[in-house]
């Protein structure tokens, strides 16, 4: 190719080389900047984080006292946030995309419900936070908890989940609807039996996307969930498991990482923390194209 | 014999028959449950297609109600048009206006797109059509990695070696400004720029190159004026998706803008649409806090905005593609 081009470019006139090769030049570097930059980005992160982390900054509670630094509560809170949006949003996001692509015959309905997601879709997140806060953490009464935190999320990742969803079920072939139409079942029966299961991967795909979007949050969580360090008192019960997950509130991952960075100037742990995010970023980014390859492959 | 089987019989037959009707009628009945767990379930599927559009009316709604007031009672054109935002006025004398956030939206947004723009897209054609097939792989899994960072990763890292950075080069007291965040929104706003800009020139149909490569065109003289010509209103989606993320970004340039209500200066400190409410929500009230609920609401507005533009290229794109 290379070889190829230089001898096309010989024979060409002086603007038209000095245009292909300015050209050439300019291509190789941004993609030279871009890596590099990339380069120097992980690197950085993970060389003024890797050295604070360790068994301990990631299992205990902090405590001015002891002189601990722990993330503990903050993993905790990520944890608890991620599963009770996922809760909450899969149901409705597979709902509705099955509405979409099986149920819906009305297309003035089905434009409106599509603009609905796409505008969800492009909206900042900083809205979802001050939505969150007067609906959720005022006019229901929710006050600033982790569950408020994961109803605001629940608006922030409905399009995700609704449009990996519906672009599985596109996947799946009429003839596998008209088969089992034609052995007499209904339409639910039909979803629930044929067309849920083999669309299984692209909400599994939903999910991962869904996560790393709840991982990677901070305003929403910040002014929904707080910003506290402690851990919450979790009850020995399933009920107060429950009510604990109602009443406390307290930083995630990403808001940590801001608390140490911003408010109290502390980098070391803060890096720590970017490193832990990049871990599990990273992780996702595999999951997903896992996830990904098998609903390509079908 | 005869007649005791067929005496027999028939009250068999009746049994047989009344067996038949209760089965139909329970088939009838089942059927019925059947039939009523249809309804039931498209009834349930449609609430969750509506829920998306009941966000979409709350999110309106409550901006809409609670961003007025503010807006009413500084009156609208001190609110849009004085250069003076300081709610926290010691002399009880606090003034309202939001130009200098909306001018730094719009500045850092648009030096955002002078830098990432143009490096996302020579990006995207050497990922698309000049490095080989495994470099490319390998570069657009990490792309994809910077994609997922979560923002305050990038504000961190701002924090820590722009800022500084800036301080020195440019001998300020602090490095807090419009340029560290316009870096910073360049740098996050790259990925969506080159993956999306990497599609619309992926989709190019090949004919187009060879024709023109066959007339004598060099290969970068047919990636720029055939390639790219061809895939603008896929790159145009870009560039206006870069814009919506650029205008709605809040955790990492509040960590690295310094959030002074300034005029906007490229080495000032500086104050955006959503910084002012990141930065300013948690101790908020009264009026102060109605206006940051207006703030909102004037984000809203630009993101609709730059929505419907985006919308109006996708799907002009889909009818080239179509």
């Amino acid at each position: 190719m290379e070889q190829q081009s230089k001898s096309i470019t010989r024979g060409l006139s002086h603007r038209r080389r000095a245009y292909d090769i300015t050209m050439r030049a300019l291509v190789y570097a941004s993609a030279a900047v871009i890596c590099v930059l990339l380069a120097f980005l992980m690197g950085y992160i993970l060389l003024r984080g890797i050295p604070h982390l360790s068994w301990e900054f990631l299992s205990s509670e902090e405590s001015v006292i002891k002189g601990i630094e722990g993330i503990l509560p903050a993993l905790i809170n990520t944890l608890y946030v991620v599963i009770a949006t996922l809760i909450i949003v899969l149901p409705l996001g597979v709902g509705s995309a099955i509405y979409l692509t099986e149920y819906a015959t009305n297309r003035r309905l089905v434009s409106l419900i599509e603009f609905a997601t796409e505008t969800l879709a492009g909206m900042p997140s900083i809205i979802f936070a001050l939505v969150g806060v007067i609906v959720f953490c005022e006019f229901m009464g929710l006050g600033i908890s982790l569950l408020a935190g994961a109803f605001s999320l629940v608006m922030m990742t409905l399009p995700t989940i609704i449009r990996t969803t519906q672009e599985s079920l596109k996947t799946v072939p009429q003839s596998y609807r008209e088969g089992s139409l034609a052995l007499g079942s209904g339409k639910w029966h039909m979803v629930r039996t044929v067309v849920l299961p083999s669309s299984v991967d692209g909400i599994v795909t939903g999910c991962i996307l869904a996560v790393g979007r709840i991982v990677g949050e901070s305003a929403v969580l910040m002014f929904t969930a707080g910003m506290g360090m402690r851990l919450a008192k979790y009850g020995d019960t399933f009920g107060k498991f429950f009510k604990s997950l109602f009443d406390s509130s307290g930083a995630t991952l990403t808001v940590a990482l801001y608390n140490y960075a911003k408010e109290r100037a502390d980098f070391e742990p803060a890096f720590a923390v970017a490193v832990v995010l990049l871990i599990i970023a990273f992780l996702i980014n595999i999951a997903a194209k896992l996830a990904g390859g098998r609903l390509k492959k079908r | 014999m005869k007649l005791p089987v067929g005496k027999a019989e028939r009250p068999g037959g009746t049994a047989a028959e009344n067996k038949a009707a209760g089965q139909a009628r329970t088939i009838d009945g089942r059927r019925r449950l059947k039939d009523l767990m249809e309804q039931f379930m498209k009834a349930v599927f449609l609430v969750c297609g509506l829920v998306a559009v009941g966000f979409v009316l709350v999110i309106s709604l409550y901006l809409i109600i609670s961003g007025i007031p503010a807006i009413h009672q500084v009156g609208f054109f001190e609110f849009f048009f004085s250069s003076d935002w300081d709610p926290a006025n010691k002399s009880g004398n606090p003034s309202y206006g939001i130009l200098p956030m909306i001018l730094t939206s719009i500045y850092g947004t648009a030096g955002a797109m002078v830098i990432g723009v143009p490096i996302g897209f020579l990006m995207a054609v050497f990922l698309s059509k000049i490095a080989n097939r495994k470099v490319a792989a390998v570069i657009r899994e990490v792309v994809d990695l910077l994609a997922g960072i979560p923002s305050v990763v990038y504000g961190l890292v701002g924090m820590m070696v722009l800022v500084p950075g800036i301080r020195v080069l440019f001998g300020l007291p602090a490095g807090d400004s419009l340029l560290a965040a316009v870096i910073v929104l360049a740098v996050m706003i790259l990925p969506s720029i080159i993956s999306v800009s990497e599609t619309a020139l992926d989709a190019v149909p090949r004919e187009y190159e060879e024709a023109s490569l066959a007339l004598g065109a060099t290969e970068l003289e047919t990636y720029f004026r055939v390639s790219a010509p061809a895939a603008k209103s896929g790159i145009a989606a870009a560039v206006v998706l870069g814009v919506g993320r650029a205008i709605g970004e809040a955790m990492a340039i509040l960590m690295v803008a310094g959030n002074v209500a300034n005029m906007p200066g490229l080495l000032k400190s500086v104050k955006f649409l959503t910084t002012a409410i990141a930065g300013e929500m948690s101790y908020a009230g009264g009026l102060h806090r109605q206006a940051l609920f207006s703030i909102g609401l004037v984000l809203f507005l630009f993101i609709m905005l730059i929505n419907a533009v985006l919308n109006m290229f996708l799907k002009k794109n889909d009818k080239e593609g179509g």
